[in-house]
């Protein structure tokens, strides 16, 4: 599917445009107009946008083009680092009472936006952090809420509070607390029914649990989709109940996730988590600035940038480099790339990173096929002897069958193998100028925007 | 016919007050708030759209209609346009025939959307409506995934006073369906209602599956009238059309049910929809009980959210 990255759309625009100085009034505003249409397609709310975009504009405007970027790549600069700024610029997590005191966190939102599931996974989280945790299920009206919790709290080893669906919400959080109490507990997570912000007794209901125990933190569960509407739901829990903190869920799928935007900007509520998949395990820090480039479609370049950076060493990316410049690259250099490969988190992660990939590409690739491809490769590499690795011309057949039979492969694949490397090391002779060469900038990646 | 027209319209109406407040106050304070048709008048109209879900697509699509009304109308006032934009929003919704065939057949209908977006509760609710209407129907319990979607379902098979057809949590959804259309066919059931797993469209092997569960419906229940029906939550925002498409590559859709119309949400991602994949909204759901979920007709939607509180 043809996915119109705001990041080309730009380049586009600003193709012939290299102008050095200050960023003019119609540089800025050709390039916010599409960073306008790219952020409503991502579903930020249109008020915020507008109140963003005008932000951007004044700071924006007479402000001097950095080196090496054209003035469209300056706005989505100033762009990104504003929105970084407006979602937070640190990460946080629930606050917990110290010592031995009880913390007692509220689940609240829509119906649907995975509150029970969620509720589980921070359990899950807690526990690992050596807390005891007891589980209070106060959904007393979704068929079979109860049952959800009780069985996830199972799988997570947590203890489940229940009281059946015939009491009243507040009295089976009154009697949790009694029971956290006397038993030791930290944390207690309450677990609460699905409702419409608009309803004022199921509100009302909230504010009553919220009185009736000593709830610490107040934790909004938002479904990652929400449209244009995510204001009004966070605006109302807040105005109604008062809330601590917000946790996105269904990232995993391939929504830009402009409500976090929205929510972030209306609430000034932190986003404590995110929901990254379905397992009790994926619940996830939330970053800021990955989100930020989500949001404005261009994947987590800048994530990374910063782990490649992090993994490569910069001596041997040198190295590296001229090797591939001269086409010396050998097999040696193919295992250590593909081992800083590994470090920045295997290729299906990589691939989750690169702008137009997020969540949607990847299954079409199948990583899981791609990966097991590449253990392959290595292991035949690792039955080559060093002299082979470094000089791959002296493979005749008897050493390459000596190769397919420790690496466990059909000699025909390590043919197949010595032929790709053998056409890779040609075409790298052939442009060397893609290797960046040309500049003379070496070890750096260069912005894809 | 009057009768449910009148109902459709009362329950609509009532549920989407909260969106009729947001767009027709803010649309009608426009048509009155403007002496002139000039690009801040398009551009108050553009915000009321976009903030109504409709999407920067669907939105340009009408404004552009309008304009070209406007323009060959020969229109001054902004009041005059207030029809014209009905109209235009009516023209994007169109779509291919509604048709509710498998009502009168012997049919399989396959529920499928994203996780928490009301499948289960929707197959509920239709098992109430069509059990009322004197169908016999069977549910297939296939979310063999969600801990307790079982139980959910089985909860609302008996408040709908229908059959069930289940397995074990992380058994074989396919399994499930295979056990279901045998025991639709042994009771001679006029509909079977299979509920599916919420399932992100973007994950490979789930949408596999899904396409497993309709291969053995081919071959299992060959006469059987095919409906399939995604269910977005309306309060979703474009992803939804992105999810509609992909649905549609596993599947084949033939229309889309919207729950939640109850909240704040504008539904406008009914319009998007309709507009952009012509794929019919059937059903929308604006509340918990099982008489909540109300046939759509994109006519009277557009109508409803024009309509002012004297119009009632």
């Amino acid at each position: 599917m043809a996915f119109d990255n705001l990041s080309e759309k730009l380049q586009n625009i600003f193709k012939n445009l290299r102008s050095k100085g200050k960023l003019t009034e119609d540089d800025v505003k050709s390039a916010l107009k599409e960073v306008k249409i790219a952020l409503l397609e991502a579903d930020v709310n249109f008020k915020v946008v507008k109140q963003f975009i005008k932000t951007v504009q004044e700071r924006a405007i007479g402000q001097d083009v950095m080196n090496g970027l054209n003035p469209g790549q300056m706005v989505i600069k100033i762009v990104n680092e504003e929105m970084i700024a407006l979602m937070g610029s640190e990460t946080t997590e629930i606050a917990l009472k110290k010592g031995g005191d009880l913390t007692v966190i509220m689940m609240a939102g829509l119906q649907g936006a995975g509150k029970t599931t969620t509720t589980a996974k921070i359990a899950g989280k807690l526990k690992q952090k050596g807390k005891k945790t007891l589980l209070c299920a106060c959904d007393v009206y979704r068929p079979a809420a109860i049952d959800q919790l009780k069985i996830n709290g199972e799988k997570q080893g947590v203890e489940v509070f229940s009281m059946g669906d015939k009491k009243n919400p507040v009295d089976i959080a009154k009697a949790a607390v009694l029971h956290a109490k006397k038993n030791g507990f930290q944390v207690l997570i309450i677990d609460t029914a699905g409702r419409l912000h608009i309803d004022e007794e199921m509100m009302e209901e909230l504010s009553a649990i919220k009185s009736a125990v000593d709830v610490s933190q107040t934790v909004l569960v938002v479904d990652s989709m929400t449209g244009q509407d995510a204001v009004n739901v966070a605006s109302m829990f807040e105005d109604k109940i008062g809330i601590d903190g917000v946790i996105l869920t269904k990232l995993d799928g391939d929504t830009r996730g402009g409500a976090a935007l929205s929510i972030r900007a209306v609430t000034g509520k932190p986003i404590l988590y995110v929901g990254m998949g379905e397992k009790l395990s994926d619940l996830e820090q939330f970053y800021p600035d990955r989100m930020a480039s989500r949001i404005l479609g261009m994947g987590d370049v800048l994530t990374m940038i910063e782990k490649a950076q992090e993994a490569i060493d910069e001596e041997e990316a040198r190295k590296l480099e001229q090797k591939m410049k001269k086409a010396e690259f050998d097999f040696e250099d193919y295992l250590s790339s593909v081992t800083q490969m590994k470090k920045m988190g295997g290729l299906s992660s990589i691939l989750g990173m690169m702008p137009g990939m997020g969540g949607m590409k990847i299954p079409e690739i199948d990583e899981g096929e791609a990966e097991k491809g590449m253990k392959r490769t290595e292991s035949i590499i690792f039955s080559m002897t060093p002299q082979e690795r470094r000089n791959p011309s002296l493979l005749n057949p008897s050493r390459k069958r000596r190769i397919a039979d420790g690496a466990g492969v059909d000699i025909a694949e390590v043919n197949r193998l010595v032929k790709q490397f053998e056409q890779a090391r040609k075409m790298m002779k052939q442009f060397p100028g893609m290797m960046g060469g040309k500049r003379g900038k070496r070890g750096k990646f260069t912005l894809p925007f | 016919m009057s009768e449910e027209k009148k109902s459709f319209f009362g329950r609509l109406v009532a549920g989407l007050t909260k969106t009729r407040d947001n767009i027709v106050s803010g649309i009608d304070s426009i048509f009155s708030g403007f002496s002139s048709i000039d690009d801040d008048f398009y551009e108050e109209i553009e915000e009321i759209l976009i903030m109504g879900d409709l999407g920067v697509k669907a939105t340009e699509e009408i404004l552009d209609s309008l304009k070209v009304k406007v323009k060959e109308e020969k229109i001054k006032e902004p009041s005059a346009c207030r029809q014209l934009l009905i109209d235009s929003i009516k023209e994007q919704m169109q779509t291919e025939e509604l048709a509710y065939r498998f009502e009168e057949e012997t049919s399989v209908v396959l529920m499928i959307g994203v996780n928490g977006v009301g499948k289960t509760t929707t197959v509920g609710k239709l098992a109430g409506k069509l059990k009322a209407d004197g169908k016999r129907v069977v549910i297939a319990a296939a979310d063999t995934f969600r801990a307790a979607a079982g139980e959910q379902l089985l909860e609302w098979a008996n408040r709908a006073g229908v059959e069930m057809i289940g397995g074990q949590e992380g058994a074989d959804p396919a399994s499930v369906i295979f056990d279901a259309v045998a025991s639709a066919k042994s009771k001679g059931a006029d509909v079977l209602l299979c509920d599916t797993a919420g399932r992100l469209h973007n994950k490979k092997n789930l949408m596999e599956e899904l396409k497993k569960i309709n291969r053995v419906i081919d071959r299992e229940y060959p006469g059987a009238y095919r409906e399939t029906l995604v269910v977005l939550d309306s309060t979703t925002g474009q992803n939804a059309l992105s999810q509609a498409r992909q649905f549609k590559e596993a599947a084949e859709i033939t229309g889309i049910v919207l729950t939640k119309m109850d909240g704040t949400a504008k539904g406008g991602i009914a319009v998007a929809i309709q507009s952009e994949l012509k794929i019919p909204v059937k059903y929308i759901g604006v509340g918990e009980k099982i008489e909540d979920l109300q046939k759509f007709s994109a006519d009277e939607f557009v109508d409803a959210l024009f309509r002012t509180e004297e119009d009632v």
